[in-house]
């Protein structure tokens, strides 16, 4: 595939203070490409996501996105940022908006809609999440679930080219794990790259290309997921597969 | 008794004096209210920049003027600065008064109010392209007022009361002009006619603090 990467991370250390978070990590991420990173808590996955957008400062490294060098103090940060999607563990939808009024704020302020449009766009948007009819909804009037999906429209409403999610599932009730993993699966058809942290193993198995074990701030293996999850080469993946499949 | 404090005589007498003060109170509460909030976001916007040069400064400015009498620090800008060669008028001297005094207790509020809206919601806001003043402009600050609403009314209604401080530079507003009716009729009956003005002007504020108070408490439940 000689096509350009949509991600390229190359390098990428971070510490904060005297800890050593990011140790070193490459991560090139093709066009409709979906990367799994799995590792234990602590082994900097999250923030390497983060450092992707700048939601964190890389102390070192270089992060390039769809052509646009994030690190150069002449990019336009906010406008590199609507290319890449985030959705969060902890959902941050804003609380005194409507899931529309989530979804439109970007719209109109950074990408210049007037409401009219903004909101026609905004509904497409919670159409494929499939909360067309919720759109007049506060987030306290949703489930975890259907705040998630709301989540996921905010971020694909701006039509991204790649979207990150961290620990999407991780702070929902079980019974509503299915329906952010559907949205995520028809977002993965429609051919989004994206990079996804989790520990939906089953999700990993069905939809990613490539699946990442991280620990202790670096890329210990990458591979398919059959690779990863049935013949990891590393004795580290290989505890850890084994201690979440006991789950 | 009555014909002492309740004199309804005098009182009608000295109505256009009083009504004239109380214009002039909701007047400079209409000043000084904005501009103590306005200090006070300005203080509450610098108290996020987490630079020490920043920090320390602002923090002593803020205990500073929040442990700085108001009266005294009116009276030293009214006759203290004189001296100096700097004569401004008793507004101005109000208004910058308030702006130091006032400011500094808004900007702790509003401080607060920033500060209990959690940051996944500015990095929402910054991951999907919102630029700092926009975040705070739009997701932060209606959070944070929302939070602090209940301190923030009640601040409204000191700063309200301390505009009587005015009359010790001769604005003349509410206190002062009752003191000026009082002194013409030698009777205190507009001095009580004010101090019922202002009840009746600040009562149902103070209800409506109640009331948020009760709220809280029941979402708190």
């Amino acid at each position: 595939m000689a096509a350009r990467p949509i991600v390229e991370a190359r390098g990428i250390h971070k510490h904060f203070g005297s800890h050593h978070v990011l140790k070193g990590v490459d991560l090139a991420l093709a066009e409709r490409e979906l990367a799994f990173v799995i590792g234990p808590s602590g082994s900097g996955k999250s923030t390497l996501l983060r450092c992707l957008n700048r939601l964190e400062e890389p102390s070192s490294g270089s992060v390039v996105v769809d052509g646009v060098d994030m690190l150069d103090p002449r990019t336009d940060l906010n406008h590199a940022r609507q290319r890449i999607g985030m959705v969060f563990q902890s959902f941050n939808l804003y609380p005194h908006m409507t899931a529309l009024g989530n979804v439109t704020l970007a719209l109109r302020k950074v990408a210049g809609k007037t409401r009219e449009e903004a909101d026609a766009v905004g509904r497409t948007a919670l159409d494929r999440v499939g909360l067309a009819d919720r759109a007049g909804h506060t987030p306290g009037q949703l489930s975890g679930g259907q705040q998630q999906r709301v989540a996921i429209a905010r971020a694909i409403a701006l039509e991204p080219r790649v979207m990150l999610f961290d620990e999407p599932t991780s702070s929902l009730d079980p019974e509503l794990v299915g329906s952010v993993l559907g949205v995520m699966r028809d977002l993965r058809e429609s051919g989004m790259a994206m990079v996804v942290v989790s520990h939906e193993m089953g999700f990993a198995r069905n939809a990613a290309d490539r699946v990442l074990f991280m620990d202790q701030g670096l890329i210990v293996e990458e591979g398919t997921p059959s690779q990863i999850f049935e013949a990891p080469a590393q004795e580290r993946t290989r505890s850890f597969i084994g201690q979440i499949q006991k789950h | 008794m009555l014909e002492t404090f309740f004199n309804l005589e005098i009182a009608r007498s000295a109505w256009p004096i009083i009504l004239a003060g109380l214009g002039n109170t909701v007047l400079l509460s209409l000043v000084v209210v904005p501009l103590g909030l306005t200090g006070g976001l300005g203080l509450a916007m610098l108290a996020s920049v987490r630079k020490p040069w920043v920090r320390y400064p602002l923090m002593a400015w803020v205990d500073f003027f929040r442990a700085f009498p108001p009266l005294v620090l009116l009276i030293f800008l009214f006759a203290g600065l004189p001296f100096a060669g700097l004569e401004l008028g008793g507004f101005a001297c109000v208004c910058i008064a308030f702006f130091l005094n006032t400011g500094a207790y808004y900007g702790e509020i509003l401080r607060a109010g920033i500060e209990s809206v959690p940051s996944g919601q500015t990095e929402a806001a910054r991951s999907t392209g919102l630029g700092r003043v926009q975040t705070m402009l739009f997701v932060v600050l209606p959070q944070a007022v929302r939070n602090v609403l209940h301190d923030l009314l009640s601040n409204t209604l000191e700063v309200v009361k301390l505009t009587a401080l005015g009359s010790v530079v001769a604005m003349p507003e509410l206190l002062f002009q009752a003191r000026q009716a009082q002194s013409l009729t030698y009777n205190p009956t507009p001095i009580v006619l004010a101090a019922v003005i202002y009840f009746v002007m600040l009562w149902p504020l103070v209800r409506l603090l109640s009331r948020l108070e009760n709220r809280a408490l029941a979402v708190r439940v």
